[in-house]
């Protein structure tokens, strides 16, 4: 073997001796460690203790402000504003509770609060989350601040905290897209999207501000300080700046969005539309009846506000009528009827129905509103004139097997969600016998499905439930060709100077297959309904410099006044927008809802309007 | 023939399992004691760390440590005498993987120390400890009739100094000087004669001279302020400023604080955060404070049990190679638990050396168990060849 000494070595003296110099280091060396260490813990454990309980370096959090909301041309809509908090910091509370007792009575004096709430509040913070600061109160004034930091002495553990609030320049307009933020709950902690974000950080709770929140969010900053006894700062030791959050471009357009709710403003006080682009899904306006101002929202508001924001009596005004209502669409709905029944091959555009006034089936007598007849008609002109009976066949006829109007009607997104960028969106309902019966099995209903459920469907009554954004994506669907636009505010991440930093790509949309043939029809009959002699909103847009295809709705409430709703699509014959609008009173489509509509197109084709535009037409 | 065959592959499994039951079970039991410590360490420090993910580092650290223990019994098996023949390749391959980091390497907080890989990032510096001790043990014993020539000494130190270096350069001033301290303990094993010994002791002695009195005197700055800083920091710092000041304070206040039995739970110092690095170089300030003398002096007793067992299996070695790879490894393992527990108690400068298999890091609890599956080779190795001798 090469090995030359593969022999066992033995040991020689002198290597033995080597080992034992080596032995005799590390027993040297433990020695020394556990003696340092007896000497450390043994013997002065009790001065190290005091030493870590008050540890005179603290690390102060620098809160980022988080990004700014701005609208399609960069118009500010949510910016912040600094200000100074009061809080306190645990470690430097009085331990005696007598003591504290005094303290919460001096700072409740001071800013006007109960002490015995106060005293509550902070002690449950403390119980929960025992390292957290409890703010007292937000945004306090500068007199307040100097007052409680020169006298340190009388307010221990009471501390200022630079703080951003939340600004909303335009006060009312938008106030239902941007949510709230506040601090990050220990459920949210957990969550993957809130990787980063540790105790006490403000995140957003609800709208756009939750939607886009990391993007917003921005990183804090640190300082590690040094403190004397009082708690005052002695000496930084170092610092890591806080970064800004980036700011949002959001597609909304500051200008329809403020027209459209001053339109909105001017009905019955309850209602909602939506602005959409017809081809990429980008929303203009969004909005809901009646609105709030959100700045209330930036610091902690009291129950009783917050009770009135919620009232059924005064509207419930944090309600987004928008995306979370659920109403019957009256005739807007006609139009996925009349998709139905041309894509189904119930009827063409053609083929001629009879329309005596009413129909009955299985001995229900149903009729067009004010009791009209309007004779034998094909599908543009039951459109244009709104024949409730003409709908009623295509109703009775779709009631078979597969139920068409319903698939289609799903297809083009009625009863599910929109998928738009906002958090709290409802699916509504899209009646079907199969929901209905499954009432009817639990006994919460009085009968199974028949086929005046969808008589009723066909002219969008009964039991429905959709939201003018649903209506919006349904009305864009059939007028670019079949393509179920996924709506959207955000549009791009920009850096503080609205440089672009990342797109916000378009979703995608859902096709559907809809004819060339199917959609000219459709849009023939509802731009007849708008300009056409026997038009039911021709009065109202007659005299619009803008050609446009629309629809009036009503939709019947029992034991309330009409639900009055329009949609419409300009410029006719290729639509770039559609406006959806519904106010909860409004009565007759044309009456109020048209109206309103006509405003809103004025503001998104620039169309000075000289005087009041009135309401009237036919019903529908 | 067939049967002869038949018969080795048996003796060959026979063999094997006996190799396996030869391993030192005192080295084992301080090696399962220590990564144990570790996992609960670990765990317990960085709880807080990452929001919403407790266990982070906790897993990882498993992760790290299950794999390494696995390495470690599979070295365990094999005969250590054939690294001697790859010295070269060996030697290669760590000056290629240092030298690699500062083409590829990942920066963290001001030094390239590691090259980032789909699982883990991997510290050539780490790993070049250990290869660094098979390969100079390797080239000594070629030189094994000429070890008092000046020259063999001069080969091995420059053998070992070019990769001290070019890991300094990193920076990473710790694991060249464990490096360092491995060096010495080979030579010292090897006997080189003690005159030369005394030499490069004045060689380092000149050497830090001139690199922190002469050097900037004359205007050029060897060391960087920070490493400067570190070095200096233990020794004055009730006063000192610095950053590194202010680490040796809070690691004191949380090993003194911990008492005779620990603060548990309410071990401040780690859990606000007070103490830096509290699950990679200041690890055992964290056994100090939430376990205090009690759970500090069973570590250091696995520590002393570990290196009893080592410097024993250095002793048992059947080749003059495998005594000296065990002279390098106990070196290796004594200066880190030194250096990195000196460094908690204040009386060591901060160098960032990881505390052996109780620090988190893939690289460097890896390490370790390859290093200890060394020693377990050779102690098996000399126990089989004992017991053959006795047939």
């Amino acid at each position: 073997m090469y090995l030359d000494n593969e022999r066992r070595p033995t040991l020689t003296p002198q290597l033995a001796f080597r080992i034992a110099v080596i032995g005799g280091v590390a027993l040297v060396m433990f020695a020394v460690i556990f003696f340092r260490l007896w000497y450390l813990q043994v013997l002065s454990g009790d001065s190290y203790v005091a030493a870590a309980r008050e540890n005179r370096v603290r690390e102060i959090k620098v809160q980022a402000p988080r990004g700014e909301i701005v609208d399609r041309h960069g118009v500010p809509l949510v910016e912040n504003r600094h200000s100074f908090s009061i809080k306190l910091s645990p470690d430097k509370l009085p331990r005696a509770r007598a003591e504290r007792a005094q303290l919460y009575r001096r700072l409740g004096r001071l800013l006007g609060l109960k002490p015995q709430r106060l005293e509550r509040r902070v002690e449950r913070e403390l119980r929960a989350l025992p390292y957290s600061k409890p703010t007292v109160k937000q945004d306090v004034g500068p007199n307040y601040l100097a007052y409680v930091l020169e006298r340190q002495n009388q307010f221990p553990g009471v501390e200022p905290e630079s703080e951003f609030l939340r600004l909303y320049p335009e006060g009312v307009v938008g106030a239902h897209l941007f949510g709230q933020i506040g601090e990050v709950s220990p459920e949210e902690l957990k969550e993957p999207r809130f990787n980063g974000v540790s105790i006490g950080d403000r995140v957003g709770k609800a709208g756009i501000e939750a939607e886009y929140d990391r993007f917003l969010r921005g990183r804090n900053g640190a300082a590690r300080v040094e403190v004397d006894a009082l708690g005052k700062l002695t000496n930084t030791l170092n610092r890591v700046q806080p970064i800004q959050g980036q700011q949002l471009r959001l597609s909304l357009d500051l200008n329809i969005q403020r027209a459209a709710q001053q339109a909105l403003a001017g009905g019955t006080g309850r209602g909602a539309f939506a602005v959409m682009n017809v081809q990429n899904g980008e929303v203009l306006a969004l909005g809901s009846q009646p609105s709030f101002d959100p700045n209330i929202f930036s610091k902690p508001i009291s129950q009783k506000k917050l009770d009135a924001l919620t009232a059924e009596e005064l509207g419930k005004p944090l309600f987004d009528r928008a995306i979370q209502g659920g109403y019957p669409t009256g005739s807007t709905f006609k139009l996925i009827t009349a998709t139905a029944a041309l894509e189904s091959g119930l009827i063409t555009p053609s083929t001629p129905l009879s329309d005596p006034g009413s129909l009955t089936v299985g001995g229900v007598k149903f009729e067009n509103s004010g009791g009209v007849a309007h004779g034998v008609l094909s599908l543009v002109p039951a459109l244009t004139v709104s024949s409730d009976v003409f709908f009623y066949q295509l109703g009775r006829d779709l009631n078979e097997k597969g139920m068409p109007l319903q698939q289609w009607a799903h297809r083009l997104g009625i009863g599910r969600r929109t998928g738009i960028d906002l958090p709290a969106e409802s699916p509504g309902l899209l009646p079907t016998p199969a929901w209905r019966n499954a009432l009817k099995k639990k006994d919460l209903t009085d009968r199974y499905w028949s086929v005046g459920d969808n008589i009723n469907l066909s002219v969008g009554q009964g039991d429905l439930q959709a939201n003018p954004l649903q209506m919006a994506v349904a009305y864009a669907a059939i007028a670019n060709g079949g393509r179920v636009l996924r709506p959207r505010l955000g549009l791009r991440i920009e850096d503080a100077t609205g440089r672009a930093l990342q797109q916000l790509d378009a979703p995608t949309a859902r096709r559907v297959k809809i004819s060339p043939e199917t959609r000219n029809a459709i849009l023939e009959g509802l731009n007849g309904a708008a300009s056409a002699p026997g038009g039911t909103s021709t009065p109202v847009f007659e005299s619009f410099p803008i050609p446009i295809a629309g629809k009036t709705g009503t939709a019947e409430w029992t034991g309330r006044p009409d639900q009055s709703w329009y949609v419409a699509l300009a410029p006719y014959p290729n639509p770039r927008y559609v406006v959806a609008v519904t106010d909860e009173a409004g009565g007759f489509g044309a009456d109020t809802a048209a109206p309103m509509t006509r405003r809103i197109l004025a503001a998104l084709f620039d169309v000075k309007e000289s005087g009041l535009v009135q309401g009237g037409g036919a019903p529908d | 023939m067939q049967a002869s065959a038949a018969t080795a592959v048996r003796d060959f499994r026979d063999d094997a399992r006996a190799r396996f039951l030869r391993i030192d079970p005192l080295m084992l039991v301080a090696t399962i004691g220590l990564i144990a410590a570790s996992i609960y360490v670990v765990g317990s420090a960085t709880a807080d760390d990452r929001p919403g993910d407790p266990n982070y580092y906790l897993y990882r650290q498993a992760a790290y440590a299950g794999v390494g223990f696995v390495l470690m019994l599979l070295i365990a098996r094999l005969d250590y005498s054939r690294l001697r023949e790859w010295k070269l390749g060996i030697y290669g391959f760590m000056i290629a993987s240092i030298l690699l980091v500062y083409a590829v390497g990942v920066s963290a907080r001001g030094s390239k120390r590691a090259i980032s890989l789909p699982f883990f990032s991997f510290q050539p510096s780490e790993l070049g400890k250990v290869l660094l001790v098979v390969s100079l043990a390797g080239f000594i014993v070629d030189r094994i009739r000429r070890l008092g020539d000046r020259e063999s000494t001069s080969r091995m130190v420059l053998l070992a100094v070019v990769p001290a270096m070019l890991v300094i350069g990193q920076p990473d001033l710790g694991s060249g000087l464990v490096y360092l301290a491995i060096l010495g303990a080979i030579l010292f094993i090897a006997g080189t004669p003690w005159t030369h010994f005394a030499a490069l002791g004045g060689l380092a002695a000149a050497a830090i001279v001139v690199v922190v009195i002469a050097a900037p005197a004359v205007g050029v700055e060897v060391l960087k302020p920070y490493q400067k800083d570190r070095l200096t920091a233990f020794l004055t710092p009730g006063q000192n400023q610095s950053k590194e000041a202010y680490q040796v304070n809070q690691s004191l206040t949380a090993i003194g604080s911990g008492g005779k039995t620990g603060r548990g739970d309410e071990a401040t110092q780690t859990k606000l955060d007070f103490l830096p690095e509290h699950h990679t170089d200041f690890v055992f300030s964290v056994v100090g404070e939430e376990f205090g003398f009690v759970g500090a002096a069973l570590v250091l007793s696995l520590f002393a049990l570990l290196i009893w067992r080592a410097l024993r299996t250095l002793t048992i070695a059947k080749n003059f190679y495998g005594a000296l790879v065990a002279g390098g490894i106990t070196a290796m393992l004594m200066f880190q638990v030194f250096v990195n527990v000196g460094m908690t108690i204040g009386i060591m400068p901060i160098t960032g050396i990881p505390l052996p298999l109780v620090s988190y890091g893939g690289s460097s609890v890896i390490t370790t168990l390859i290093a200890i599956g060394l020693l377990q080779s050779i102690h098996a190795q000399a126990r089989e060849t004992a017991a053959v001798k006795r047939l």
